[in-house]
């Protein structure tokens, strides 16, 4: 169906500042100055050339005045007017006279509270994103069938529950002598001493082969490439301190999971640039959209340092095809930046689509290999989110060298180390677990699909994770982010249903949702259709 | 004719990735390595390298042994475990509550008592560096400073200024006192910042105190956090050693400094705690955030997310540390062991001829060889230390790397090893000082 569309443009540009009240007060100085100028003809010009310099000053320092946000001095931490911190980039300022000047005016300045950094202060009062509040309110009001029937269901975690039972019944069985004994006698002393904070190469191998076997044995991976890391979330950061400076940027397309503001930016000073992927091409990737944004990047003195592709990709859960990596790796080369390849979903992968690492496309162009690197973790594709496992896998020596010694901030615990050694070599399990995992995150996504599409809502194929990425743009009152979250909304407290908005992704087009599955029940595939279509009929 | 070739220019790293700031090449790692080629085993390798740097703590082993073997459920998953639910799988970044309040009752019990840690105030991280690191991100900016004691634990230079790009001044303190604080000191450092335009954000207090072996005196404690509500700074309290203290009376923390004073100015105090020291656990990665500030409680909370503890280590530990039984039993005699262990190196020492500082806490004593340097400097410091290292076949830290202003000085740990190894290593310390005292009769 063809609609007639404009696309939004999403700017990169920091929000400008409120304009508004900015005119009332210098009128109060140069209304009273006209009745002195008036009647001095000779000194009309002498005072109305200072009169409009003044003027001119008053209304450019209001426009540069603080975020609305910052007047609420009893409740923020007071800032140090002059300090520039990575996380404030949304507010265009002069350089400290500015502030320090408006906020004489607001009040004045003495001792106050003891002071927290800059870089975190915006965290401390920022208003929660749809994402979070719709994780609250589940949390607050969580549907169960038979305690809670009216409870609201989550569709906005990317969780996977579908084979918990599996992996429950094995740690039933053989946790307790994993821990411990491995086999051997009962020991702490395994465990309890300093491990190589990278990750003990036992685990190493375990991992490597857990990996291979997931990719369908597409590729190997070297045990001694690898630096584990207390989850994914803390590999991408470690990559992002050690491939770009504060200030540098990175490449990524959009929409993308939300949590790479705060993996990518938040700690590091490193920004994102946004590569907007469009409907039109089923967000697939375009390296000549990549290549747009590198140049308007350059254009605003933004040094791009690396591209990061999710592959599964999160929220729209397509694969990128061997032509599209090829393609990357020529656009990385010809730039002489870094890619950095996501595949936490590879082992969640559905459908018949041909799932392609980054590390096959290497394995066999070696010059390249220092600029590739791979983030993956047992928290998608295991269902273990709690053990904290990622890994990062690089063929850049240097890399290697930097991420293990910054994996101290960030390691994973011993005992589950232990625990995990057992079940990734229990070959048997790990055979079972991902095919029989595969088949259920295949049945369970035909059925949000079809029940979606009977209610006129259509969906990208999506080859793998735990969601479906569909469209419901012909459903919002104003083609807009407004009218999007103003849907989301209804969902959730009407409807009853958390959904996440294509806006926390940074999605372009408005009025795309993410619907997550894989925490629902086959049973709740219906309750949770008949929520959304009551939600939906009275806009129509 | 010249063909050029050209090579194709190399994809760069970060300035963070390339920088020496990690600190691993200093004399303090460098011995590591140096045990690690050589390591002395009681069987095999008599003549091998003994690790006397690492503070680890290896004397109460056998008693955590003891409650896994009694206590299935600690490291058993499934139905049959009792606290298990499939909850426990999943994290969110508060932590599983019965572990914090396992935490928070195993540090009211360190301290008898005499203070109460809410569970709610609670931030859990992979392990104690993290926990560092983090307070340093939430409290400073980019090229601030943070003010701490020496001699320092060599780490923090690594954890608070590596990735934080903020700046440690040194708060100077000499053996004149025992290497006690003052107000002087703390506010010659203050200047001192002040004079190289850099931002004082806090201070960072290890008590007790690493590599010295002694607690603070609470005089000096509440002199301390008098200093930073003066100059509105912060206030970070490393109590990682605070169960390893030889008697429960010798340690004050600064929570009940804030006690006393009814809990004001406590909003600029921090505490860090870990299993890593006193219940001898540094692989599990198990480190925690105690703050009295709102902000600093939710911020921590939120950036906890890069290194979280597995929720699998938490359910053991919440087994295991909420067995009072076990927790007071442990406390107790991981305590007498320790100060039997102290006694024994000092006595060992004092046998050939070397003092130490007076301690009562930590797995290390701190020891004064200044008469033996050939000269009174940090050249004539590294000179011994290598000889120790190479020719006694000892591994120990020189007061350099831990930036003590007073040349001379090294950390020597002592329960890493059996009391077997402990007795070998004295043995080549004694035959070592015999042999100089022999050498110079001979001059």
């Amino acid at each position: 169906m063809t609609q007639t569309r404009y696309y939004r443009t999403r700017s990169p540009e920091p929000e400008k500042e409120k304009t508004g009240g900015g005119g009332g007060t210098a009128m109060r100085v140069i209304v009273p100055l006209q009745g002195v100028v008036q009647g001095r003809g000779g000194l009309v010009l002498g005072s109305i050339i200072p009169c409009a310099l003044f003027y001119f000053l008053q209304f450019y320092l209001k426009r540069n005045r603080d975020d609305p946000d910052d007047k609420n001095e009893s409740n923020s931490t007071s800032q140090n007017p002059t300090t520039r911190s990575p996380s404030s980039e949304h507010l265009t300022e002069l350089p400290g006279l500015t502030r320090s000047l408006s906020r004489a005016l607001l009040s004045p300045r003495n001792s106050g509270p003891v002071s927290i950094s800059a870089r975190v202060s915006g965290i401390v009062k920022g208003g929660d994103s749809p994402y979070y509040m719709g994780l609250k309110r589940v949390k607050e009001d969580p549907y169960d069938e038979l305690d809670n029937p009216n409870g609201v269901i989550q569709l906005g975690l990317a969780e996977n529950k579908l084979s918990l039972d599996l992996v429950k019944d094995w740690l039933a069985e053989n946790a307790r002598e994993a821990i411990l004994g491995n086999g051997k006698e009962l020991s702490v002393s395994g465990i309890a001493p300093y491990q190589p904070f990278d990750g003990l190469m036992e685990f190493k191998v375990a991992v490597a082969g857990f990996m291979s076997q997931v990719m369908e044995n597409a590729v190997s991976f070297n045990p001694s490439q690898m630096v584990l890391t207390a989850g994914a979330t803390p590999a991408i950061e470690i990559l992002s301190f050690c491939l770009a400076d504060t200030g540098n940027a990175f490449l990524v397309p959009t929409p993308y999971y939300p949590g790479f503001d705060r993996d990518v930016k938040w700690r590091t000073g490193v920004e994102i640039i946004h590569v907007p992927c469009r409907s039109a091409e089923n967000f697939h990737l375009s390296i000549a959209a990549l290549d747009r944004s590198f140049n308007q990047a350059k254009k605003r003195g933004l040094k791009v340092r690396g591209v990061i592709i999710s592959n599964p990709s999160n929220p729209v859960g397509n694969l990128l095809n061997r032509e599209t990596l090829y393609s990357l790796l020529d656009f990385a080369r010809e730039k002489n930046i870094h890619i950095i390849s996501n595949e936490i979903l590879a082992g969640s992968t559905h459908g018949n689509e041909e799932f392609v690492s980054m590390a096959e496309i290497v394995d066999q162009e070696d010059t390249d290999r220092k600029r590739v690197h791979i983030v993956y973790g047992l928290s998608k594709d295991l269902s273990l989110p709690g053990f904290r496992v990622g890994v990062i896998y690089t063929f850049n020596e240097d890399v290697l060298a930097a991420a293990r010694k910054l994996s101290r901030f960030s390691a994973t615990s011993a005992p589950t180390q232990c625990l995990l050694i057992s079940m990734l070599s229990d070959t048997k399990f790990v055979r079972t677990f991902i095919t029989t995992n595969r088949e259920r995150l295949q049945r369970m996504y035909v059925q949000l699909v079809a029940g979606l599409e009977k209610m006129g809502i259509k969906s990208i194929k999506s080859s793998g994770g735990f969601y479906c990425w569909a469209d419901m743009s012909g459903f919002i009152s104003s083609y807009s982010e407004k009218g999007e979250v103003e849907l989301w909304d209804k969902l959730l407290n009407i409807g009853k249903v958390n959904v996440t908005p294509g806006s926390c992704c940074h999605c372009i087009e408005p009025g795309w949702f993410r619907f997550c599955f894989a925490t629902l029940t086959e049973k709740d595939i219906p309750v949770v259709m008949e929520r959304i279509q009551k939600v939906l009929k009275p806009v129509n | 004719m010249v063909i050029e070739i050209e090579k194709p220019s190399s994809v760069r790293l970060s300035k963070v990735a390339i920088s020496k700031t990690h600190g691993e090449d200093s004399p303090y790692f460098a011995g590591w390595k140096a045990y690690d080629e050589n390591p002395y085993d009681e069987v095999h390798n008599q003549s091998g390298v003994i690790q006397m740097g690492l503070a680890e703590n290896q004397v109460s082993f056998d008693l955590l042994e003891k409650y896994l073997e009694e206590h299935h459920e600690a490291s058993s998953w499934g139905k049959g475990a009792p606290g298990f639910r499939e909850n426990a799988l999943f994290q969110d970044y508060h932590g599983l509550k019965s572990f914090r309040q396992a935490m928070a009752n195993f540090m009211e019990q360190i301290r008898g008592g005499k203070v109460k840690f809410d569970p709610d105030r609670i931030v859990l991280t992979a392990g104690a560096t993290a926990a560092n690191e983090l307070l340093t991100f939430i409290l400073a900016d980019p090229g601030d400073a943070l003010l701490v004691p020496t001699p320092y634990y060599p780490g923090f230079d690594r954890d608070l200024r590596w990735r934080t790009g903020v700046k440690i001044v040194p708060i100077h303190c000499n053996s004149s006192n025992n290497f006690q604080i003052t107000p002087q000191a703390l506010e010659a450092a203050y200047q001192s910042a002040e004079s190289m335009d850099l931002k004082v954000r806090g201070i960072l207090i290890t008590n007790p105190s690493n590599p010295l072996g002694s607690a603070i005196q609470s005089s000096i404690l509440n002199d301390i956090l008098d200093f930073a509500v003066h100059k509105n700074i912060h206030l970070v309290s490393d109590e990682i050693y605070s169960g390893s203290t030889f008697s429960p009376s010798e340690f004050v923390s600064i929570a009940e400094i804030l006690r006393n004073r009814n809990y004001k100015d406590a909003e600029r105090v921090h505490i860090v705690y870990s299993l890593s020291k006193d219940l001898g656990l540094p692989g599990f990665r198990v480190g925690t955030i105690y703050s009295y500030n709102d902000d600093v409680v939710t911020t921590a909370r939120r950036m906890s997310s890069f290194t979280l503890i597995s929720s699998q280590t938490q359910h053991l530990l919440a087994c295991m540390l909420s067995n009072h039984e076990f927790t007071q039993n442990y406390i107790k005699t991981n305590r007498e062991r320790l100060n039997k262990r102290y006694d024994m190196i000092i006595q060992g020492l004092k046998k050939a001829g070397i003092e130490c500082l007076k301690g009562n806490a930590g797995l290390f004593c701190w020891m004064n060889l200044s008469p033996l340097l050939n000269e009174p400097t940090r050249q004539g410091e590294l000179e011994l230390w290598n000889i120790i290292l190479n020719q006694v076949k000892l591994n120990i830290s020189p007061g350099s790397s831990c930036h003590c202003s007073e040349p001379g000085w090294f950390r020597v740990c002592f329960a890493n090893m059996s009391e077997q190894t402990l007795r070998v290593a004295l043995q080549r310390i004694h035959k070592f000082m015999e042999q100089r005292k022999v050498c110079s009769v001979n001059r």
